[in-house]
């Protein structure tokens, strides 16, 4: 499985597509904290982070159907599947190097992303004014959310030959997973059938991890949710 | 000491059904070692499938096989490391160099003193030249030589070769051949090819395949025997037009 893992994680670092992928996140992240002015902190007022980690759930929503797109569509289209499926190596450790070499990428256009926590707490008054406990909660849950993402995206490359395709097709589904339980939950008139829908989005975890409370729930949710987009990857690349 | 004798390739009724289209219709047959097998029919007639559900890619409808004893469908991946697979079309990783991805390939079968090994089937397959570029850049004769190379990196058993020779030229033609005929001395090979020189020229063996059915099974030549025609080609059109 490393060998997968590490061809994975090496063909994004040699190809740009780590390079692109990553660089237009933190540019576009950067301009929407910095410059813009509906969502710049600055023009907001306080020092805080909320605003960074209310959009980035939108730019992973584009971010990470990139970076996953190819993962299996490609080998499809060029044939190196079937070169890959007939290694002596199970479906699960290809699918998990690719998932894997995927969540790496996430990680790896978050980090810098740490440097926003160090000039927004600079900015505070007094300096450092900054929850640093909900900074840490929202970078966990990020991460968790860019892991879900990425199970889905990895699941909608298995599914075609064509990395548009794969890549339309997980950015609705990310979507869809991330706002459409809470605004079908809206549909309901019952209070109960409304809480018990949107706490199947991921956006209701989400926030519920941003606020600081690492919660064992939305933990096992986070990671069921991905072991089950997995589980249907496995399904969609069986042998046929 | 009792030695259990296995053949390299044995397959049992083995098919596989598209809806109502039978790409592969209950075939049988088995393989030797040290000797050439060549797997040989219309475009459409079952070669690759059949190829393809030996080496794991694809799930048989029904019937199984073993490779060196090994059941390709209750222990695949036992199966699949005796195997060494050239897909039709040599698909390869372009983006890689030659080494690198030799070198993956060597880490999948979890190979030990793997750079030693990369560097011996380099030579082999006559790849020293071009050894440093990226796959990409290499001619089509030098790709199907580092499919071979992928092929032969775990010194398998059996080969099974689908097309190796298709849209080569003439001269690499007859090295590529000369190396599958180098490669055929201790192991068992399997290729399919619809070039009826290739066959008299490498192979020992014939399985003649049309419509997914088996319609001849012999050595090379034991068919010229039992057919009178003087050619293989009219043989081959006799039994498939």
């Amino acid at each position: 499985m490393y060998a997968v893992f590490k061809r994975e994680l090496l063909s994004f670092l040699s190809s740009m597509v780590a390079y692109i992928t990553i660089g237009i996140f933190l540019a576009v992240s950067g301009l929407l904290l910095w410059f813009f002015p509906d969502t710049s902190v600055l023009d907001y007022g306080y020092a805080d982070l909320g605003g960074f980690f209310s959009l980035v759930p939108y730019l992973f929503m584009f971010l990470i159907p990139a970076i996953t797109m190819r993962s299996f569509a490609e080998e499809q289209k060029e044939g190196t599947y079937e070169l890959l499926v007939t290694k002596p190596i199970s479906q699960w450790q290809i699918i998990w190097a690719k998932y894997l070499a995927c969540v790496i990428l996430v990680l790896l256009a978050l980090i810098p992303t740490l440097i926003y926590y160090y000039s927004i707490s600079k900015l505070g008054l007094p300096e450092g004014n900054i929850d640093s406990g909900s900074v840490i909660g929202s970078y966990i849950g990020l991460f968790l959310l860019g892991s879900a993402f990425t199970a889905i995206g990895i699941f909608a490359s298995s599914l075609t030959k064509n990395q548009i395709i794969a890549f339309a097709i997980a950015a609705a589904l990310c979507a869809f997973a991330f706002l459409g339980f809470d605004y079908t939950s809206e549909i309901f008139s019952m209070q109960s059938f409304e809480t018990t829908i949107s706490s199947l989005g991921i956006n209701q975890h989400y926030q519920s991890i941003s606020r600081g409370v690492l919660d064992t729930r939305d933990l096992i949710y986070f990671i069921s949710f991905s072991v089950l987009f997995l589980l249907f990857t496995k399904l969609a690349t069986g042998r046929k | 000491m009792v030695k259990k004798f296995y053949m390299s390739i044995s397959v049992r009724n083995l098919s596989k059904h598209y809806d109502k289209q039978r790409a592969v219709d209950s075939i049988s047959f088995e393989a030797k070692p040290g000797r050439i097998l060549g797997f040989l029919g219309p475009n459409g007639a079952g070669k690759s499938t059949t190829m393809r559900m030996l080496t794991g890619y694809l799930e048989p409808t029904s019937g199984d096989a073993e490779i060196s004893g090994k059941n390709i469908l209750t222990s695949a991946i036992e199966a699949k490391k005796q195997i060494g697979y050239l897909p039709e079309n040599t698909p390869l990783y372009t983006e890689m160099y030659v080494k690198e991805f030799l070198r993956f390939i060597g880490q999948t079968y979890q190979l030990k003193n793997l750079p030693a090994r990369v560097d011996e089937v380099i030579k082999m397959v006559g790849l020293t030249p071009e050894q440093h570029k990226k796959i990409g850049m290499l001619s089509k004769g030098y790709r199907q030589r580092v499919g071979l190379a992928q092929a032969i990196i775990h010194n398998p058993a059996v080969l099974i070769l689908d097309e190796p020779t298709s849209g080569l030229d003439p001269n690499q033609l007859v090295d590529i051949r000369a190396l599958i005929k180098e490669l055929g001395k201790n192991k068992t090979v399997v290729i399919s090819t619809h070039i009826m020189q290739e066959v008299e020229a490498i192979c020992d063996d014939i399985i003649i395949i049309n419509k997914g059915r088996i319609v001849a099974n012999d050595t090379l030549t034991g068919i010229k025997q039992n057919h009178s025609q003087h050619s293989l080609e009219e043989i081959f059109r006799a039994l498939t037009a």
